[in-house]
């Protein structure tokens, strides 16, 4: 019987049968950062355990890391005292560790695939629920949490259930000024926040084969924010030629080996699915949440719903977010005045993300009093935008450039919300609270649509600001 | 707040004690652990912080909140995707240590079910009625106790007796004292090791 990927790379991954039911999977590739690593290596420790693959672990700084002048060190006592526990496991079980001293420090979800980790017909685990980006490779990647960590770090498997798979298929071609973050945002409105929950999602279809791996990868990475832990995309021709050359890819005689596996991986045409749902990418608009979870969504030309037709719980959930946006319902989404304007994050924070901008910024400004900030995803996506000048065109249109982490997508490090500053974000969580200040509030976006609404001082359509 | 508490530990049957309401659907992570508490290197610490942002105002000062008027619940009833968003492992550590030890909601994030489970926290899902008829029981008596069966999946309190579910895997790893599952995964290392021969590329990765 013809299989998809998800199917294949599970069997061909699994232990055994645990007694409860579940699998026991082994893990390929796991990845590990400051905030969810250093419980787990003291549950270890407490254990008398060590770590079973410590060349298939690789750690690096995000989350906390301050993103101006590294050199000035850490503001915050506890969070050097994170980086120094890490640095410490690492050295102490071997593990290769992305330092900013290595120059291949940024988003963990950034650098696996930038370094050639992140490959088809793995298993990937980390400690953090947008380890989906990694499916986009046809990889089978689950965010997990910190005992789970501990699990991979003890044994390199973990104890999971088997969840369905949903193919999600998308048919025709986006249209101008509408990006893959429109796509996914679409999507988790129409499937609901919790619509994945028990499911794998594979993204497959004319308008996914279509997009780069870059954007293949804000697809996947938020599968999450739709209720499915695990997102992907069956590999192609695209994915290998990503992967090709990156300093953990197969080399000469394996990577022909490689590719002869990968190509095994993939899903096989009429492979069957446990649901399948479909969309067509003409309907879809640059997308913007006017809500408190990220499928509280409407297209640029939308308003926010009106309260009149709804009752009991849906109406008090409307009513919560709505009192906590500041908004009214009915109101027109563009032209909603921002304050904050934050490019970054793993879902939004590569080369094409930033290209994108910057081709759009000749000839025009930051509003004045709207506080605009790019946060590279990665010192090698820093390095590659600034050797390309697009630094310059940010900075000469008055955003601030910084140093590569996670920022203001959950304000760990300095980077916050003041007061309830309004923030139209390129990441992938507008949850209350989530960008540092406890009645800060958040709309999601595309990359391009935050720079047009930077420029306007309020949510604008980026096809009508940037004439495309 | 429990700070010198009893962890789980072994077979899990009965979850009994009072409950606290927390009305609403898709309660985030970051809701029940705002970002700014996962600096630690240690969990223990935690339970002072869960909600943190909705129980104190911005001074610190205590507000009218579940988890301050009811110190003493370790049940919460919950709504719909309860524990949505971060992969946190914090959330559920910090209602462990809160004194947390079940939880009934009309439905679970996937992440957090599967990281209470490993934490003997037990999750059980609830019909919309059901969950009306205990936040309808609570309010008339928030004291009354409630007590969880995990074997038969019930919840009595008062004259109630409700129909909960929960999944075979949670329901039988509490029962049997093994819902953290890693000594079972060590023993299988030697599958573990004949497994990487079967993957073409295990051996890949080697350290420059
Ligand atoms: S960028 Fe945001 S979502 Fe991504 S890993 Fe960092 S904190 Fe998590």
């Amino acid at each position: 019987m013809p299989k998809n990927c998800f199917e294949k790379v599970w069997q061909s991954h699994e232990v055994k049968k645990l007694w409860n039911g579940q699998s026991q999977l082994q893990i390929g590739l796991h990845l590990i950062h400051e905030v969810t690593s250093p419980q787990a290596f003291g549950m270890i420790r407490d254990r008398g355990l060590s770590v079973a693959c410590p060349e298939r672990t690789f750690a690096t700084i995000d989350h906390i890391i301050p993103t101006k002048n590294l050199q000035l060190g850490y503001e915050d006592a506890m969070a050097e005292e994170m980086v120094k526990s890490l640095e410490q496991n690492c050295k102490e079980y071997n593990i290769k560790y992305f330092g900013p001293k290595s120059g291949s420090q940024g988003i963990v979800h950034v650098i696996g695939p930038e370094l050639g980790l992140t490959q088809p017909g793995m298993t990937v685990a980390c400690g953090d629920s947008h380890t989906s980006t990694h499916g986009a490779f046809g990889s089978i990647a689950f965010g997990i949490g910190t005992s789970q960590v501990r699990d991979v770090l003890a044994s390199q498997t973990l104890a999971l259930s088997k969840p369905k798979v949903r193919l999600i298929d998308i048919q025709g071609q986006l249209g101008k000024g509408v990006y893959a973050k429109d796509l996914i945002l679409h999507i988790i409105a129409k499937l609901g926040v919790n619509g994945g929950i028990g499911y794998a999602y594979e993204y497959a279809g004319a308008s996914i084969e279509a997009l780069s791996m870059e954007e293949r990868m804000t697809i996947c990475n938020m599968s999450i924010e739709g209720g499915a832990r695990v997102g992907y995309i069956s590999p192609d021709q695209k994915t290998y030629e990503y992967i090709r050359g990156r300093p953990y890819a197969p080399k000469e005689a394996d990577w022909a080996r490689a590719l002869e596996y990968w190509n095994s991986t993939a899903t096989e045409s009429s492979a069957s699915f446990d649901d399948e749902v479909h969309f067509a990418a003409s309907e879809i608009e640059p997308t913007v949440t006017w809500g408190i979870n990220p499928g509280q969504s409407s297209g640029i030309n939308g308003q926010v719903p009106e309260l009149k037709d709804l009752e009991g719980s849906a109406k008090a959930s409307l009513e919560e977010a709505l009192s906590y946006m500041k908004l009214s319902p009915g109101q027109n989404l563009r032209g909603t005045k921002i304050e904050v304007a934050f490019i970054g994050s793993c879902t939004n924070g590569r080369l094409s993300d930033l290209q994108e901008v910057a081709s759009q910024l000749d000839n025009h400004k930051v509003a004045a009093g709207i506080k605009a900030l790019i946060v590279p995803g990665s010192m090698e996506v820093k390095r590659q935008a600034e050797a390309l000048g697009l630094h310059e065109k940010f900075l000469e249109a008055g955003f601030e450039w910084r140093e590569p982490g996670c920022s203001m997508c959950l304000a760990m490090n300095p980077d916050k919300l003041i007061g309830d500053q309004l923030c139209a974000s390129s990441s992938n969580r507008n949850f209350k609270g989530r960008q540092g200040s406890s009645t800060g509030r958040t709309m999601l976006m595309s990359p391009l649509m935050v720079a047009a609404a930077a420029i306007k001082g309020e949510v604008a359509d980026a096809r009508e600001v940037f004439s495309l | 707040m429990n700070t010198a508490q009893k962890l789980p530990t072994g077979q899990i049957e009965h979850i009994s004690g009072q409950a606290l309401c927390l009305p609403g659907d898709d309660i985030d992570t970051d809701r029940i652990i705002p970002a700014r508490f996962l600096k630690c290197i240690t969990f223990s610490g935690l339970g002072q912080y869960a909600f943190y942002d909705e129980r104190y105002d911005k001074a610190g000062q205590p507000l009218a909140h579940p988890l301050n008027d009811r110190p003493q619940a370790s049940i919460i009833v919950a709504g719909a995707n309860f524990g949505c968003g971060s992969s946190r492992e914090h959330a559920p550590q910090a209602l462990l240590y809160h004194g947390i030890r079940g939880i009934l909601a009309l439905s679970f994030a996937e992440i957090f079910a599967g990281n209470c489970n490993t934490l003997g926290i037990a999750c059980l899902s609830l019909s919309f009625p059901d969950q009306q008829a205990i936040f309808a029981a609570l309010t008339s008596n928030p004291a009354e106790l409630i007590e969880i069966d995990i074997a038969a999946g019930t919840v009595t309190l008062g004259e109630l007796q409700l129909q909960a579910s929960i999944p075979q895997s949670m329901q039988g790893a509490l029962l049997a004292g093994s819902w953290d599952p890693l000594q079972e995964l060590l023993e299988a290392k030697d599958l573990v090791l004949e497994k990487g021969q079967t993957l073409p590329y295990w051996r890949s990765f080697q350290h420059n």
